[in-house]
Parts: structure tokens; C-alpha cells; sequence
């Protein structure tokens, strides 16, 4: 995956809290098995509707998304994620993420970036209120510089950290551990149920 | 301070245990895999000459795409059969065991795990679906993962994880009468909300989930994710060891892993980090209203109006909520007249589901104009309740009797609601569009939408025989 380090840019708001993966990538997009070209489905039901925020001109080219609290919620399907980025958006502010979705992100090198509430809000508003207004997002020191100027940190885990600023591939860090796989499997009496006997 | 059963799953479990440095590596038991979510994670494995690590831990069903009717004519949208017939290349390249169209064992991943005996306690499960949960039913730990963690899987049969926290919520006091394991999980995420479990394992306990059957449990592990829940488990005891007994994956010395089990409950002086308590003999029947699970009141109920809540943010919620669902609030739930009944999902599609609901339809009729249809959460379900006759008292009363699949659930095949139609469904998610773009989703227990089937609105089913009777 691509790293992550300082992202400068315009802010999209996403005034709503509970925002569903359902909402984010509608079914009947993911019967596609590609990885890409999610991006001209994002919010597609949403969308229809007259008049569509984040399409506005103003908001054009914004790689930081600002939404309410739980976002993401729902089914753990990375076409969510996926779609997001392909979008063009690298940043995701909320106040608070559900899981499946937040390690969604982390995987494929887009950054949640959970703020206070009181953040949150002003951040939207600032951007509801002057569509067009940036901000940045500092991985690296874990902090963002809001619209009106103030600096904030916020918490993300070292490991996730470390490997968003890197790019690094997860899988290849856990095959570093083999031995340690091998070792348990052998260690471990093999009990549980096997698949293949059904072939 | 006594040891919780998440903790005892997770310490098996560790092949590198965490710490400030990293999240703990852990060991996967079973990894179930369907057609949605896996395409991406098998190209990725061919992309970096990966295999799969051990095909012997991982199964393989088609379950969201399929037609639940006609299946001898295929799969007609071209982009699911393409999903479909992609999954079974994958497994057939990669030698993992696949259900698919055709197959007598084919359903939904999360009935055919435990129906096979293939989900037992103790162990770690995962799935690309977030509704993984259900197999905690038997004291498992279980848990949703998106694709990149499904790749992850496959090529190392580990995942890198970070501890969550605990969380248990005791169901106090003995279920009234006409109310299920559907309105316990309605009536806690009701309670706390559809964040109120994030970064938490729940484990379920008090009397009334040990009274529950294991299709009840499952049912109610099925809506941790509902809840925000990382997780949700319940401690094995003899409920679950009769259920596993005999199934075709039961252990061989079935004993001597009883004999394990026993060790899993959490230690009476266990602690976690958080509690919640449920009062069951104040639980009646349960119903959404809104657009998410955690939008719920009693059947006895009214609608909520915006001005009954105090956050902005709430408040704003239940507006656009009462807006999409077409409700002025302040209406009678039971007022409430639906378009729709669709019995069927990983909630509620097993046999004892079906049971129930036939015990309510024997005898009467669907409403004129109301389409109801019964899709079993499994081949086996299917083929049960027909030498059970309940595929007649169902055809009779006039629903459609379908092949297994999610189907209604989510509506990636041809099963969806229409723009403004209503349903009363026995699944998970009555999220906007969920069914179908437009359509209006109630969620309720099996007995609660076949009542709702043969009156033609949202009823209580604790009284709606006295209620026909008078009509
Ligand atoms: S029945 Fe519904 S919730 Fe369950 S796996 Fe299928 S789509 Fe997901």
C-alpha cells in the first residue's frame, strides 16, 4: 500500500452520525471482483438525491472526509473503505469509528482519525460554513492542525502508525513470523474440526 | 481475579502475544469464506505467489448472490453468477471444500458452520462478514474481518489483533411469555445503542440466556455487531454439548473435548470491563421503527417523535429516520400496515425459527395483497422442515417457499423491496435501502412477522389470535 505522512487538504463534511457501509457502498456494487473503480459508486443512493454535498465544486478534490460518530457501521465489507479511496479521500475524521471498518481502513493505507466531538463539530461547521476551507493531518507527529488553526493531537497505535507511514504490507510482516506459526501449530495438539474431509 | 471465556479463547489462541510493540498474532481455527467478499483476497494471494496456508481449517459457501428460486436455470444476473463461479475456482485451486448452487449443504455461512458441527467451543472463527458473531453462540470467539484480513488469513491462518476490551450483559429475570431471543438483542441494543459495544467482546449471560436454545443464542450473538460489538459470546454448558453431539465435524472422543469445554466459562470471580444489565419480565415483543437496529420499541409502543430526545444529534437522526421510513411519529406501532414479510437470514433461518413462526401461520392465511415469502437459512433447514410439513402449513397460508440464501436480507439477488414498500423482516439490518432502494424495513422476531403476515400490520403476537378471533 501506499504511505501515508502529511495530508494538506480541502475537508468534505459528512454531517450525520451512524453513517452505514450499506450507505457508503450500496449492494449491488459488490458483486464486482475487482479491487478498483469503486469510487463513481460512493454514497450512489445518496447521491440521486437533488442536491448532493459532497459534489459540490467546492469539495472537489478533497482527500480528507469529516462525518459524525460510529462511522462505518454495519458490514465489514472493505468495499467501503475501498470506494473512499478510490474517491480520492486518504483522511477520515470522526468521532468514533465501528471496528471492522476503522482496521478496514488501516489496511489498505487510509487514516481514521478519531477527534473529539467538540472537534468534530467545528471542523464541519467550518467547512459547511465556508465550503472550500483545508486543513492538515500530521501522521507522522499524530496531529491535526484544524481550520481555525488550533493543533490537536490524537491517538492512533504505534504499530499502525508505523506501518501506515511505511506503506508496509501486513501479511509480509506476520510471514517475518513463521517460525513462531510453525512452532505453535506443532505444539499445539491438533484438535478442532477439518474442512477437508469434505472433498 | 478469575480468568473471562473471551480471555481463555484469546490466550490459546496467542502464537505471539502482544504488547506496547504490537498486536498479538492470533491463531485461526476456522475461516469461512463466501463469494462477496473473498474474489480480492485470492487475487492477492496469486498476485504474491501466496498459497493458502491450510485449506484443512477453511470451507467455502455461495450465499449472498443465489437465487433462491429456479435454481436449476442458474444464475441470471451476469455479475453474480461471475462472483459465484469465481469463488469456486478460487476454492477448487486452492483445494478448499466449496457449497455452491448445487449442493445439498449449500445456505448461509453462519448456519451451515454450526449446523455441520464444524463451529465448536473454544475456538477462533472468523469470516469476511461482520455477522461472524453468531458462531460465539458456542462459546467461540468470532469475529467479522474485511478482505485484506481475509487475504491475511489465508496466507498465514493468523491475524494480527489488538486486545478489546470486556463487556458482559446479564439478562436478568425469566422471558414472559410470547417474548424470544430476537426481543432480548433488540431490547440490549435498544438499551445502548448501536455504539454501545464498540471495541468491546460481550459476553451474554443471566437466566434467560442459559434457558435459550442454541438457535436462540445464535440468534442473539448474530446482533452483537448491531451493537457495535467487536464480539459477542455465551459460555457453552450442556445446551451446546447436545447440540454438537453427532453433528459430522463433532470431535471424535467427543468426551474428552467435553472435558475441555467445561474449562471455558468465565471464573465465577472473573471481572470485566464493563456491565450492563437487561430487565427480561419488562421485555415485550420488539420492533424497529427506524434505520438502525438500535431505532426499536416494544410492540405495545408508539413511534418516538424527534422532540423526545435531547442530543441534536439524535434529534436530527430521528428526523431523517421518520422521513425514509414514511412515519409522522406518535403513531401505535401496531398500526403500522406492511407491504412485505420476509422470513429468513442468518438471524432467523433455522429450523426452530421456522418452527415458530408455522406454530403462528397453522390455520390461517397471508393477508390479500401482502407477499410473504420463507427462505431457509440452510439446504438442511429446508429439507427438515419439509419432512417436518412445514412447507405445506407455509404454502397453504399462501407464502413462497424458497431455496436457501440471504436473499431479502440484503437483496443482491432478485429478492428486494420496492421503493416505499414495508416490510416486517426477520433479519438483522433495516438500515435505508438495505432490502432494496427505498424500501422500509421492520425488524422483528420469526412469530412476530407471521403474525404480521396473516393481520397485514405490525401486531403483538401475544394477542393477535384474540384479535382475529374478534374481527
Ligand atoms: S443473511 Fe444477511 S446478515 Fe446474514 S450473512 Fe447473509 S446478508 Fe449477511
Amino acid at each position: 500500500m501506499e504511505p501515508i505522512t502529511i495530508v494538506t487538504s480541502t475537508v468534505a463534511p459528512m454531517d450525520r452520525a451512524d453513517v452505514d457501509t450499506d450507505q457508503i457502498i450500496p449492494k449491488q456494487f459488490l458483486k464486482r471482483i475487482e479491487r478498483s473503480g469503486f469510487g463513481e459508486f460512493l454514497f450512489f443512493d445518496w447521491r440521486e438525491e437533488d442536491f448532493y454535498l459532497l459534489d459540490r465544486p467546492e469539495y472537489a478534490g478533497a482527500r480528507i472526509l469529516v462525518a459524525g460518530r460510529n462511522f462505518g457501521c454495519g458490514s465489514s465489507r472493505e468495499h467501503a473503505p475501498w470506494a473512499l479511496q478510490d474517491h480520492g479521500f486518504d483522511v477520515v475524521i470522526a468521532p468514533s469509528f465501528a471496528d471492522i471498518f476503522r482496521t478496514n481502513c488501516t489496511k489498505i493505507g487510509m487514516l481514521p482519525v478519531i477527534l473529539p466531538d467538540d472537534d468534530v463539530r467545528a471542523i464541519i461547521g467550518a467547512a459547511l460554513d465556508q465550503p472550500g476551507i483545508g486543513m492538515t493531518v500530521d501522521l507522522g507527529e499524530s496531529v491535526v492542525v484544524l481550520p481555525d488553526g488550533r493543533s490537536v493531537e490524537f491517538h492512533i497505535e504505534d504499530a499502525v502508525r508505523d506501518r501506515l507511514l511505511n506503506g508496509w504490507d501486513d501479511i509480509g510482516l506476520t510471514l517475518l513470523q513463521s517460525e513462531e506459526i510453525d512452532a505453535y501449530e506443532n505444539s499445539r495438539e491438533r484438535e478442532g474440526p477439518v474442512t477437508t474431509t469434505l472433498l | 481475579m478469575g480468568t473471562t471465556l473471551f480471555r481463555k479463547v484469546w490466550d490459546l489462541h496467542e502464537v505471539v502475544p502482544g504488547g506496547p510493540a504490537g498486536p498479538a498474532i492470533l491463531y485461526i481455527d476456522l475461516h469461512l469464506v463466501h463469494e462477496v467478499t473473498s474474489a480480492q483476497a485470492f487475487d492477492g494471494l496469486r498476485l504474491a505467489g501466496r498459497t493458502v496456508r491450510r485449506p484443512d481449517r477453511t470451507l467455502a459457501t455461495a450465499d449472498h448472490n443465489v437465487p433462491t428460486i429456479h435454481r436449476e436455470r442458474g444464475i441470471e444476473d451476469e455479475l453474480s453468477r461471475l462472483q459465484v463461479e469465481a469463488l469456486e475456482r478460487n476454492a477448487n485451486e486452492f483445494g478448499i471444500p466449496v457449497f455452491s448452487l448445487s449442493s445439498p449443504r449449500q445456505g448461509i455461512v453462519h448456519v451451515i458452520g454450526p449446523e455441520l458441527g464444524f463451529t465448536q467451543p473454544g475456538m477462533t472463527i472468523v469470516c469476511g462478514d461482520s455477522h461472524t458473531s453468531t458462531h460465539g453462540a458456542f462459546g467461540a470467539l468470532a469475529f467479522g474481518i474485511g478482505t485484506s484480513e481475509v487475504e491475511h488469513v489465508l496466507a498465514t491462518q493468523t491475524l494480527p489483533q489488538a486486545m478489546p476490551r470486556t463487556m458482559r450483559i446479564t439478562f436478568e429475570g425469566d422471558l414472559p411469555r410470547g417474548v424470544v431471543a430476537k426481543d432480548l438483542i433488540l431490547g440490549a441494543i435498544g438499551q445502548m445503542g448501536v455504539a454501545g459495544a464498540q471495541g468491546h467482546v460481550v459476553e451474554y449471560a443471566g437466566p434467560a440466556i442459559r434457558g435459550l436454545t442454541m438457535e436462540g443464542r445464535m440468534t442473539v450473538c448474530n446482533m452483537s455487531i448491531e451493537g457495535g460489538a467487536r464480539a459477542g459470546m455465551v459460555a457453552p454448558d450442556d445446551t451446546t454439548f447436545e447440540y454438537v453431539e453427532g453433528r459430522m465435524a463433532a470431535p471424535a472422543d467427543f468426551a474428552a473435548a467435553v472435558d475441555r469445554w467445561r474449562d471455558l466459562p468465565s471464573d465465577p470471580d472473573a471481572e470485566f470491563d464493563r456491565e450492563m444489565l437487561v430487565d427480561v419480565p419488562s421485555l415485550a415483543p420488539q420492533v424497529t421503527w427506524g434505520t438502525t437496529p438500535g431505532m426499536v420499541a416494544p410492540i405495545t409502543g408508539r413511534v418516538p417523535t424527534p422532540e423526545q430526545y435531547d442530543d441534536p444529534t439524535d434529534q436530527e437522526a430521528v428526523r431523517r429516520a421518520l422521513e425514509y421510513m414514511g412515519l409522522r411519529g406518535g403513531e401505535a406501532m401496531e398500526d403500522i400496515a406492511i407491504d412485505t414479510v420476509f422470513l429468513g437470514s442468518c438471524t432467523n433461518g433455522r429450523i426452530e425459527d421456522l418452527r415458530a413462526a408455522a406454530e403462528v401461520v397453522r390455520g390461517h392465511s397471508v393477508k390479500d395483497g401482502l407477499r410473504a415469502m420463507v427462505v431457509p437459512g440452510s439446504m438442511a433447514v429446508k429439507a427438515q422442515a419439509e419432512e417436518e410439513g412445514l412447507d405445506i402449513v407455509f404454502s397453504e397460508a399462501g407464502f413462497e417457499w424458497r431455496d436457501a440464501g440471504c436473499s431479502m436480507c440484503l437483496g443482491m439477488n432478485p429478492d428486494i423491496l420496492q421503493p416505499g414498500e414495508r416490510s416486517a423482516s426477520t433479519s438483522n439490518r433495516n438500515f435505508e435501502g438495505r432490502q432494496g432502494k427505498g424500501g422500509r424495513t421492520h425488524l422483528v422476531s420469526p412469530a412476530m412477522a407471521a403474525a404480521a403476515a396473516i393481520t397485514g400490520h405490525l401486531v403483538d403476537v401475544r394477542t393477535f389470535d384474540a384479535a382475529l378471533a374478534g374481527a
